[in-house]
């Protein structure tokens, strides 16, 4: 497989994947999960030309590792999305890790305290790069109920890392938990970093 | 023991007991002073035998402190309810984690949240609140944090 950016060959090489995504310049089709590249037929077989960086990003995304970090009612819905009903390892979240080491996301399922920001900076630091950050449920976006009149909650997890992806509910439906997952996953393969996805490229 | 039993009884044990007609168990209204020694009669006495503290908190209405206590007893499964009333400045009671152990770590939790003084307890520091909450008794009406805490 060699790595070409331009393909500017004739349209007798068909994109992978499925039908009804027209050939563009090599990038990556968002929402498809299929293999980004172009087929080259030639006799005895074919090559498949793609970018290094678009499917460097189509693994990476479809094999995250979350971290097993559960501290409220959110918990028992990632549970749910883990188990056999609603099963995220169907996208790729197979084996969830308990050392921050192994993991490449963190979904923050629960409220984050005050006694608990300074654990979950820890974890965070101690993963490996590339990472990323799902809240789940309204502690983690803003603390949710607590965000009045209550001396312990810190009043969404973004004050203590920065978040990719925000899941609203309380609890939210393990759909919308899958539907932030896949979200995640076009994210990584847009291939964007988080500064150029704040200024809106 | 049935309901009425047990008020005549604890009448007999302390003449001056005040009782509460609300709830589905006797509600027992006591002073400070006199809550030790009633509490001691309640665990020992062979009738009653209330062997199991259940829920150990205090209630704040502005003007005095209540302390409430649930007893159970596991032998005749018979429960009644114990309050007391504390003023708000230097509230202080007899501590019942000599009678029963479990009142260690709940009287614990009154002492962090509402700065109750527990007299003669063993180990009397914070709960679960990190250091530096000394003093500052959250679970009080009063209690201001303008960092933390949004007003609405």
């Amino acid at each position: 497989m060699s790595n070409n950016s331009n393909n500017s060959a004739p349209s007798s090489n068909p994109p992978l994947g499925g039908g009804g995504a027209a050939p563009s310049a090599g990038g990556p089709v968002v929402g498809d999960s299929a293999f980004p590249g172009q087929i080259h037929e030639t006799p005895g077989g074919g090559i498949v030309l793609s970018k290094l960086d678009d499917v460097i990003n189509w693994a990476r995304s479809n094999s995250l590792w979350p971290l097993t970090f559960a501290t409220s009612c959110c918990g028992i819905e990632y549970m749910a999305v883990a188990g056999a009903k609603y099963d995220f390892s169907r996208f790729g979240f197979e084996v969830a890790r308990a050392s921050p080491r192994q993991a490449d996301v963190i979904i923050i399922a629960g409220t984050i305290v005050n006694k608990m920001a300074p654990v979950l900076k820890r974890l965070y630091d101690q993963m490996g790069d590339p990472k990323y950050v799902i809240a789940m449920g309204a502690c983690a976006i803003s603390g949710g109920p607590f965000f009045y009149n209550t001396y312990s909650v810190v009043k969404g997890a973004d004050h203590v890392i920065p978040v990719d992806v925000y899941v609203a509910g309380c609890p939210p439906r393990p759909e919308a938990l899958l539907h932030a997952l896949i979200s995640l996953q076009e994210k990584i393969k847009m291939g964007l970093t988080r500064e150029q996805i704040k200024e809106g490229l | 023991m049935t309901n009425e039993e047990l008020k005549e009884k604890i009448t007999e044990l302390l003449p001056q007991a005040v009782f509460d007609e609300a709830g589905q168990w006797p509600t027992i209204n006591v002073e400070p002073s006199d809550w030790h020694r009633l509490a001691e009669q309640l665990r020992h006495d062979e009738s009653l035998l209330f062997d199991f503290v259940f829920c150990l908190t205090c209630i704040d209405w502005k003007t005095h402190l209540t302390m409430v206590y649930h007893l159970d007893s596991t032998k005749f499964r018979h429960n009644i309810v114990v309050k007391s009333k504390l003023p708000v400045v230097d509230p202080a009671i007899d501590t019942i984690s000599d009678i029963w152990q479990t009142a260690n770590f709940h009287e614990r939790e009154v002492y962090e949240m509402f700065g109750v003084n527990f007299i003669n307890h063993p180990d009397l520091r914070l709960l679960i609140l990190p250091d530096g909450w000394e003093g500052k008794n959250p679970m009080l009406k009063n209690f201001e944090d303008p960092i933390n805490m949004i007003r609405l």
